[in-house]
């Protein structure tokens, strides 16, 4: 097989950070070739040098061969680069041969629609794609959607197509008859470059796969030569040492339940399955997956920001699961660090005072009788901001201009300082530097100590190898295993992450 | 320090994006064939240094600032209520009939209860768009703008058909009793009561919203609904809360056009009332501690746009043109926003260059000694 694309030595930065670190990747032609990462791995930093959004700051890319500069998507198209992102660009009240058509090169002011309407069935008809190019797109569902994405890719005579992403919005059924158009592809010669974070896709279409980890590429393998949980493996870390403090602690009394919990997600689909799990005070449990696999889900239902479709949370015995988030919050000291800190954790427009009483703002001592005492706010924040070594220039700065590892600072004092019992902490290192991670490890260390009880989720093996004492492993909405940090080794993780169950 | 004086100058946008329309207003006036500072002067001297002409800018603010108060609370939860006028109309109905229909009672309970009536009437018609937006996501904006021609219609139907004064030449209620007449503020002239109210109401308003939980879950539901489901407040209380409140205030502006102004429920009693409430509330960038200086200025404007054309006979249609140009400016003005990080950056690099520039001047005379 020649090789259709190659990158060498391909580097990206973002002021100082490295989003992309010396990659070097070889895309055969006539292949799928898959990009598999986790978010934040550079996947889609790569795919947008490739298309020509972004210049890289090292590195060349060489198109059959030839080295060439991509210096505007327009030149990438010229190439015979096609794109198809994750959220798609069609016009909605436009027909399929309109939205294939729109921003056609040469088009001119005599648009011979009948014309472009033949070839486009012709062309949907070669790759099975069975679209019909008078549907008007919003009576589309999204699969078919995403095969007009192709058709406009293909309607320009890329050779190479990128994928980002692309079964994210898709439903189950969708998801393989979009895996069949995939070999289609491939056998009528197309190249293509697909982006995902999910394993059994993968494996079904790959051919050859190149993981990638914070910028980096971990490794290169062919589909035949591999298996799922070798890839979960590589996808979420080396084998960890242990090597931060795990201090043993007196567990007490189990405090959170979680008895056969269900829910739905955004999309309708099926999120959580029967998920139960226990937390008993001084104990940190961690919750290791691959993202999206209902690790969110089940913070929000703990939480009660989700509905639980069947099942009970309860809390020292007591059944809340009809409770509000305010009343779990205050009535039962649950702190809750979300995985969105600009989305859910904080309000960004908000100054950092008002961040600080933002959970607690009808509570003393931010209110009496619903009147917020600034002073009090204002101290209680210059006292958090000192304590938890948060670095601004005021109070008053608004949370937007706090770097990420600050912001999440100004979260955890204010999780932790109301005095929770519980503590759900959700991708707290996302993001961040090397000592922003120490400081965040070593506040939910020092709450483990104080006898708190805490669910720790994250997709970094490593940072829950650290400070867990159990380890639940999620994978299709379902808990595969719960095992010692002992027993985690990265085979065992990587089987449980690619839905594998142990028969005990 | 200069950053601060940045920061004050991108504060008063609104006042720069004023003036700039008066001074291109001040081009239309001229086309016109009319010294543009006369008729500024006809204008402004008209609104608010005439007996009169300021008493009729007091009279066209009552509504104006109660609208503008009724765009402004929702729109700190993030919605849009373009449906003031409606709500205007719908308080004026609902004032009407509860000054007309009731059985006799005593004054005391009689004027409390038409002003009540009237501020559910509007309540009610804001309340329906934030139930709809709340528990079934449909967009306020349109509904609101429908729910307008609603309202004025429902009015038009009852100020011409059930309440229509028998014999009437025009479609209007019968007078209402004298004893639930608004007092007048201003002796020989229309200023009414109306003004108080919604001058306490703004008060209200802002101490309610910079001072309790009450606003600060309102500001945090329009900042970012997710941080506010999180936060636990009730989102969908605070939607329907503020839409309620909103209506109520907006009714409340049409009560006292009925029972200040007109004393009877005329058809298409307000002109556009309700829209100028929007353009007042931005004109205030949202601050209801704001919203009666600005509505005093645009009442200002309307008032005085008729003094100045018996003045200049100047068509007063230019002023509606100088209106638009306001409300141009005005949301275009709201897209520069203050970049905090930017500007220290620029005048951090002027400050190390006119630093080089001294090191080099200071370099080249002691070269030259």
């Amino acid at each position: 097989m020649d090789s259709y694309l190659r990158l060498a030595g391909i580097t990206k930065l973002f002021g100082d950070f490295k989003a992309l670190d010396d990659v070097n990747i070889d895309v055969a032609e006539a292949t799928v070739h898959a990009i598999l990462g986790e978010n934040g791995a550079g996947k889609t930093t790569l795919m947008n040098i490739i298309y020509g959004l972004y210049q890289p700051e090292q590195g060349d890319i060489f198109l059959k061969g030839c080295k060439v500069a991509i210096p505007t998507p327009r030149d990438a198209i010229h190439m015979g680069i096609g794109m198809i992102h994750q959220h798609f660009m069609l016009v909605d009240t436009l027909t399929v041969t309109e939205n294939v058509i729109l921003g056609l090169e040469g088009l001119g002011a005599n648009i011979k629609l009948k014309e472009h309407e033949e070839k486009i069935a012709a062309l949907s008809q070669d790759f099975g794609f069975q679209v019909d190019p008078k549907a008007e797109i919003w009576k589309l569902p999204m699969g078919m959607r995403q095969r007009v994405e192709i058709l406009k890719v293909l309607y320009r005579d890329a050779s190479l197509l990128i994928l980002d992403e692309p079964t994210s919005v898709l439903a189950p059924n969708e998801i393989t008859s979009f895996l069949d158009g995939l070999d289609r592809l491939r056998a009528s010669g197309k190249t293509v470059l697909f982006i995902t974070h999910k394993l059994e896709e993968v494996m079904s279409a790959g051919d050859r796969i190149t993981v990638m980890r914070h910028g980096k590429i971990t490794a290169h393998t062919d589909v035949q030569h591999t298996n799922a949980t070798e890839m979960a493996r590589l996808m979420v870390g080396r084998d960890v040492v242990l090597d931060l403090e795990r201090p043993k602690v007196d567990q007490g009394e189990v405090v959170l339940e979680v008895a056969a919990a269900n829910a739905t997600d955004e999309r309708g689909l099926h999120a959580l399955k029967d998920v139960s799990l226990t937390i008993r005070e001084g104990e940190i449990l961690g919750i290791a997956g691959v993202d999206g696999n209902g690790q969110a889900e089940l913070a929000e239902v703990i939480t009660g920001m989700r509905a639980l479709d069947s099942g009970r949370i309860l809390v020292r015995g007591e059944d809340i699961s009809h409770k509000t988030v305010a009343q779990r919050r205050h009535q039962h000291r649950m702190g809750y660090v979300p995985e969105d800190r600009h989305g859910t954790g904080l309000v960004l427009d908000f100054p950092v005072t008002k961040n600080c009483m933002l959970r607690d703002y009808d509570q003393a001592p931010f209110a009496r009788h619903s009147v917020i005492q600034a002073a009090a706010v204002a101290e209680r924040a210059e006292q958090w901001v000192e304590k938890y070594d948060v670095r601004l220039r005021s109070v008053h700065q608004q949370a937007r201009f706090l770097s990420g590892g600050n912001q999440q600072k100004v979260i955890f004092a204010r999780e932790v300082e109301f005095g929770p019992d519980i503590l759900v902490v959700m991708q707290p290192c996302k993001g961040l530097d090397v000592g922003a991670i120490e400081a965040v490890q070593n506040t939910i260390i020092a709450q483990k100590k104080a006898g708190k009880a805490i669910l720790y989720i994250s997709t970094e093996l490593e940072d829950i190898l650290g400070v867990c004492d159990r380890i639940g492993v999620m994978c299709h909405g379902e808990i595969t295993g719960v095992i010692s940090p002992e027993e985690a080794t990265a085979e065992r993780v990587g089987m449980l992450m690619a839905g594998i169950k142990e028969t005990a | 320090m200069m950053l601060k004086g940045i920061e004050l100058f991108y504060l008063l946008r609104p006042v720069w994006a004023v003036l700039l329309a008066l001074v291109l207003g001040s081009a239309l006036i001229a086309l016109g064939g009319v010294n543009p500072l006369a008729a500024y002067k006809e204008l402004f001297g008209g609104a608010f240094f005439d007996y009169y002409g300021f008493a009729n800018t007091l009279v066209k603010m009552s509504p104006i600032l109660l609208a503008g108060l009724a765009v402004v609370i929702p729109l700190r939860a993030g919605l849009f209520n373009i449906g003031a006028e409606g709500q205007i109309y719908m308080g004026g109905l609902l004032a009407a009939m509860a000054a007309l229909y009731l059985p006799e009672i005593p004054a005391a309970i009689h004027i409390p209860v038409v002003i009540i009536a009237g501020a559910i009437g509007g309540g009610l018609w804001g309340f329906i768009p934030g139930y709809l937006k709340a528990y079934h996501g449909i967009n306020e904006v349109i509904v609101t703008i429908l729910m307008n021609y609603v309202g004025i219609n429902l009015v038009s139907y009852f100020a011409g058909g059930p309440m229509m004064q028998e014999g009437a030449p025009y479609p209007y209620s019968e007078e209402i009793a004298e004893y639930l007449w608004l007092p007048w503020i201003m002796g020989g002239t229309d200023a009414h009561a109306g003004i108080l109210f919604g001058l306490g109401l703004a008060l209200i308003a802002w101490l309610t919203i910079r001072f309790t939980t009450v606003g600060f879950a309102l500001d945090t539901v329009g900042k970012n609904q997710t941080a506010g489901r999180y936060a636990g407040i009730n989102v969908k209380r605070q939607i329907l809360v503020s839409m309620f409140v909103a209506g109520a205030f907006a009714g409340l502006a049409g009560t006292f056009e009925v029972i200040g102004l007109k004393f009877r429920l005329y058809h298409l009693f307000s002109p556009g009332y309700g829209y100028d409430g929007i353009v007042v509330a931005f004109l205030a960038g949202l601050n209801p501690i704001l919203v009666p200086l600005s509505a005093f200025f645009l009442s200002g404007l309307k008032a005085g746009a008729h003094i100045m054309q018996r003045a200049t006979g100047l068509e007063s249609t230019v002023i509606d043109a100088i209106q638009g140009l306001v409300i141009i400016f005005v949301a275009a003005s709201l897209a520069f926003r203050f970049n905090q990080s930017q500007w220290k950056r620029i005048l951090d690099r002027r400050k190390s260059m006119e630093r080089q520039l001294a090191e080099q001047n200071a370099g080249a005379k002691s070269g030259s000694d």
